[in-house]
């Protein structure tokens, strides 16, 4: 029996393929996922297992904060005397080098004057001596490395991008204006080929410092003397070092560095995979409906094997067994799929400005099982329903034609079931997304099987709205031809197969309609709250709008010609009571001029007042933390110095202003704040000129920053729609990522029509004796595929406008507002007919080339 | 060809000499009506018969007679409204599906009018299916003989598609003999096929019936086929309205005449 069911599959290798289809792609993205991200982690891995091969202990700075844009604290010079000294140390060397949590970044100018390397990859500017020999993280490829104040190496990556070699002069940028050095030298990391887009460039320790203004090192590796242990060594060490250091040995500082890296890809992992897993849910559908076509197309062969004494289990194994091979060819076909996509995943995180560091392809064991399992699970879980639904083929079939199966159990109960179903997800929705209190996993949990239940629900009510459905909507087509009649009826007559075909491309509709959705509500909002906060004619800020930038940048803006007020704002991360919160340095005279401040309590003249204690707070964390005007607030820097504040005033902002903030929780005069902080840096320059922004004056400080690569200017109205619409970029990612799922759907058109024009052999050849043309039997099929296609998409696109206002109601405490985006709507609209139109050119090509004689005498 | 014939001749003579044969099917008071209400349509309307061991039984009469519906009950593919059938002894109509299926593996083999091959699977498999349903050993030498008796011994390999419609129903009659059922019932035999062909699978029938000493029950509306019959059933409006034994084709076409016009 088991082997019938495998000749069968085996007959019918075009069908299985087209099936199969539907789980490869949603198997690729997984396998592909888990292969990119792997591959990352291994490339990290190697950097950091090579950095430290030779290194006995490494001594840092200890970070009270994460994500510091001063970095971690750095290592006091004297410390490195000291450990020198040690009998057990054999050689030690302090050095700028820091990959995780850096703040040594400095741009290599290409020979076109602009900065190597994408927008938003880091720009490392480290400083090794050249005589460290092993306790070099790097390796050398070509040339020497730098010694003396205007010698550079720089990474082979960049080397070949900038067409450099040894010997040419290059331009670089650190915490100030282009300089010129020679390149003396190209390195990089072990084996591995490019550090995901890193420019960098490798100064000598003395020169490093001085460009950074570091007073001391980010590291001191030391090596130990033959038959010293690294743990005995590190217990040397100990006592030398600050509260601010730390000891590791080389081995646990790879390691250390290594997780932070792996905290990064995990979150990419489950990012791609989350996509995966909505491709191999569509593709669920899909292989439910392909299946239940196809049992119902084999009724007769079905119940011959009844006849013959095959009992129901059998015919339901049957149907399980082909699901299963199905399954786990689909499944293993997108694992290899998978390696390639990776490479495409890469590709597409890259133009997304995100690349990723390569090295040699890693193919883990858990790729395999895991892709491997999900892909035919989902498969066999499909075919549950259809292997049912073949067991209630009855015998008699065999003998006699168009015998109905008599219905299902639950089949008077289909109705009560799927609005259960709705209204599970409901509750489900409403849980996750308006209970207080519950934790992020439970919430995302109910949420996920939320929105699944509700497809599946909606689904299962499609059925019985496909009708009056295709009917409405084939109404036009009925109107032009006797084809589109033809194909509205087709449309109408098997309700159910058009709504689970429908409900395919429906899914992937209602995804990106409520991506769409939510972010024209976020964009919309971000620029509000934006426009309310700044006032300004022109924001200088750094290249990708987001880190800080040198002094020395917003400096030379504000000298420019026609400038009436510039004032610049520091930032820093730093902790209050053990909470992270971003603090701001701001210029107390001038920053009423360009930023809004709603006072709760104060006014603009409480700035005068900020001196040298002076703070002011947002309103929602003196809440938080139950503090008030005259409170005492102390402030942890990253080195873990610790500075305390008098709350001067309290001020709101737009809701939105939690979401996308402009400013930190806390304000300090500037002067305090570049005392309180180590290489305080700019986090924006707001600048008013004399008679607001023009062109001219535009190109004006754009020449005054031509020397600093790392900031750029931009008129109020840019930097309100730039930032605003950062979200796009995530959006069109997803977007692309949601495409995978529709091309599934695609397929399962594909499957239905294919497999109707199959079972209306006869049909279309009497159509043709009678006289219809191949064109026409074409259009017949081409429409009823975009009415199915509008079907989809009259239901995805209320699904998602629904979804998307859903969760704006959750986030309405957060300011996000509600908006329809008509034209993208309209586009999806297109997107779903041209998706019809594609899936109907291969079928509708068959079914015009039946032969007429042919496909009458088919019995 | 010829030989064939014999044995036609040859069971055919036998099966009037052993009028004692016990029953293998037997059908009481059976009563099918479809529908409800108004639109309810008596397709039997009382039939009680016997058939013998051994026995080639045709069942004749015009469309809407009931002459399928009968068939389908006595094999167990339908149930009736009143009445009962039996196999082999085991009252029918009163199994659940598992038992049904049961003895479709033991009891009962069908033959099509449309042949209902398993297209995927070759010759040999399609014949060898029922035992494989069944999860049974074949019994070599019985496949062999049945193999070459059908003549498809050089095309066991052959996919259904490969052969002609009097191969494929060849391989349908073997395969409806494989399991030794007590009955084969076969649905229009050569109602898809042309005369020379029909008359290929009537000898072969025929032969299974001699040989073998197969059960058979055949519904047809093929004089031709008729006259290879022990016995003939005549059915008019849900009702068996004549039971002769073997007749020629001159006394079967007479009776239809008959039959239809009553």
């Amino acid at each position: 029996m088991t082997s019938v069911a495998l000749k069968g599959l085996a007959g019918r290798k075009l069908r299985a393929f087209l099936t199969a289809i539907a789980i490869v792609l949603g198997v690729a993205m997984v396998s592909g996922t888990y292969v990119l991200t792997d591959t990352i982690k291994s490339a990290f891995d190697q950097i950091f297992a090579g950095s430290y091969k030779d290194t006995a202990a490494v001594i840092t700075g200890k970070s009270t904060v994460e994500f510091a844009q001063s970095g971690s604290p750095t290592v006091p010079a004297s410390v490195l005397a000291k450990v020198k000294a040690l009998p057990d140390v054999q050689t030690a060397t302090g050095q700028i080098f820091n990959l995780n949590d850096s703040s040594d970044y400095g741009k290599l100018i290409g020979r076109d004057g602009k900065p190597l390397g994408t927008s938003g990859n880091p720009t490392f500017a480290f400083g090794l001596d050249p005589d460290i020999g092993k306790l070099n993280p790097m390796t050398l490829t070509d040339g020497r490395w730098a010694a003396g104040p205007r010698e550079i190496v720089i990474d082979s990556s960049s080397a070949r991008q900038g067409h450099f070699s040894v010997g040419d002069t290059i331009g670089a940028s650190v915490e100030g204006p282009i300089e010129r050095y020679r390149v003396v030298g190209i390195a990089k990391f072990g084996s591995v080929d490019s550090l995901g887009g890193a420019t960098i460039g490798i100064f000598d320790t003395r020169t490093a410092q001085r460009l950074l203004g570091k007073q001391g090192y980010d590291l001191i590796a030391v090596s130990a003397r033959p038959g010293v242990s690294p743990a005995r060594l590190v217990g040397e060490l100990e006592p030398l070092l600050p509260a601010s250091a730390q000891v590791k040995t080389g081995t646990e500082q790879a390691e250390a560095s290594a997780k932070d890296i792996a905290e990064f890809t995990s979150f990419i992992q489950y990012f791609l995979l989350a996509f995966g897993v909505v491709a191999l849910f569509v593709g669920a559908f899909v292989i439910f409906n392909t299946l239940s076509i196809t049992v119902a197309q084999r009724t007769r062969e079905l119940a011959t094997l009844r006849t013959l004494g095959a009992s129901r289990r059998q015919v339901r194994r049957s149907v399980l067994v082909e699901g299963l091979v199905i399954g786990l060819l689909a499944s293993a076909l997108g694992l290899a799929l998978g390696v390639a996509l990776a490479k495409g995943l890469s590709s597409l995180m890259a133009a997304m400005s995100l690349d990723l560091p390569k090295a040699g392809t890693v193919f883990e064991a858990r790729t395999v099982i895991v892709s491997m399992l999900l892909g035919t699970i989902v498969t066999l879980v499909a075919s549950i329903a259809p292997a049912i639904k073949a067991t209630r083929v009855p015998p008699i079939a065999a003998v006699r034609e168009g015998a109905a199966l008599p219905k299902g159990r639950f089949a008077s109960y289909r109705t009560a079931i799927s609005l259960s179903v709705v209204a599970l997800s409901m509750a489900l929705l409403g849980y996750g997304l308006f209970a207080d209190g519950i934790a992020a996993a439970p919430r995302l949990l109910s949420l996920a099987v939320g929105v699944l239940a509700l497809f599946v629900g909606v689904a299962l009510t499609a059925s019985k709205v496909a009708r009056p459905l295709a009917s409405a909507l084939g109404r036009p087509f009925a109107r032009l031809s006797v084809s589109g009649e033809l194909a509205r009826e087709n449309a109408m007559r098997n309700p159910q197969r058009t709504a689970a075909t429908a409900a395919a491309l429906m899914i992937c509709l209602a995804l990106v309609t409520m991506v769409a959705t939510l972010g024209k509500g976020l964009v919309a909002s971000d620029r509000d709250s934006l426009r309310h906060q700044v006032q300004a004619d022109y924001v200088v800020t750094s290249k990708n709008g987001w880190d800080a930038f040198s002094r020395a940048a917003g400096d030379a803006a504000a000298a420019a010609p026609g400038v009436t007020v510039a004032s610049s704002v520091r930032n820093e991360q730093a902790k209050v009571d053990g909470d992270e919160v971003r603090v701001d340095g701001i210029d107390p005279a001038t920053i009423a001029a360009v930023h809004t401040y709603d006072w709760i309590s104060g006014s603009n003249a409480t700035l005068g007042s900020l001196g040298r204690d002076g703070a002011v707070v947002r309103q929602k964390w003196a809440t938080s933390h139950g503090v008030g005007v005259g409170d005492r607030i102390a402030v942890l820097n990253p080195a873990g110095h610790r500075s305390s504040y008098v709350v001067r005033g309290i001020y709101t902002q737009p809701k939105f202003g939690q979401v996308d903030p402009v400013f930190g929780s806390i304000g300090i005069s500037q002067r305090a704040f570049d005392s309180a902080f180590e290489r305080p840096r700019n986090a924006y320059t707001f600048l008013n000129v004399r008679g607001g922004a023009t062109p001219e004056t535009t190109a004006a400080l754009e020449r005054a920053l031509a020397a600093y690569p790392d900031a750029k200017v931009a008129t109020r109205r840019d930097w309100v729609e730039e930032r605003a619409t950062a979200i796009d970029q995530l959006l069109n990612l997803l977007y692309v990522l949601l495409a995978l799922s529709v091309v599934v759907s695609l397929f399962g058109m594909v499957n239905t029509l294919v497999l109707s024009v199959f079972e209306r052999t006869r049909e279309i050849g009497m159509l043709r004796a009678v006289g219809m043309t191949r064109r026409q039997v074409r259009r017949m099929i081409r429409q009823e595929a975009i009415v199915t296609a509008l079907i989809g998409a009259a239901l995805g696109l209320p699904l998602g406008v629904f979804l998307a206002w859903l969760v704006t109601r959750a986030l309405s405490d957060q300011g996000v507002s509600f908006a329809v985006p008509g034209g993208l709507l309209v586009v999806f609209v297109v997107v779903a007919v041209a998706a019809g139109i594609l899936a109907a050119i291969a079928p509708a090509r068959r079914a015009s080339r039946l032969k007429v004689l042919e496909s009458l005498a088919y019995e | 060809m010829s030989q064939a014939i014999a044995y036609a001749e040859h069971s055919a003579i036998e099966a009037l000499h052993a009028p004692g044969s016990p029953a293998v099917v037997t059908a009481a008071e059976l009563r099918r009506r479809y529908g409800e209400g108004d639109t309810a349509v008596d397709a039997l309307r009382g039939i009680d018969v016997e058939i013998a061991q051994g026995e080639l039984t045709a069942v004749m009469g015009p469309s809407g007679s009931g002459k399928s519906t009968l068939m389908h009950l006595l094999a167990g593919l339908d149930r009736p409204t009143a009445g009962t059938v039996t196999i082999d002894g085991t009252e029918i109509t009163r199994l659940r599906d598992a038992e049904l299926t049961r003895l479709r593996r033991t009891q009962v083999g069908f033959v099509f009018q449309f042949f209902n091959l398993l297209p995927m699977l070759n010759v040999e498999e399609n014949i060898l299916l029922p035992l494989a349903i069944a999860g049974e050993k074949p019994d070599k030498a019985w496949v062999e003989a049945l193999m070459r008796r059908v003549g498809l011994d050089d095309r066991r390999k052959h996919r259904p598609a490969e052969l002609s419609g009097g191969q494929q129903q060849r391989v349908a009659v073997a395969r409806a003999l494989v399991s030794r059922p007590a009955v084969v019932f076969a649905d229009e035999p050569t109602g898809n096929l042309d005369s020379r062909t029909g008359t290929e699978i009537l000898d072969l029938l025929s032969e299974a019936v001699a040989e073998f000493g197969q059960t058979l029950v055949m519904v047809t509306h093929d004089v031709r086929a008729a006259t290879i019959a022990d016995r003939i059933l005549y059915l008019a409006d849900g009702r068996i309205v004549k039971d002769v034994g073997a007749s020629t084709a001159a006394e079967i076409v007479a009776a239809v005449e008959e039959v239809s016009r009553s």
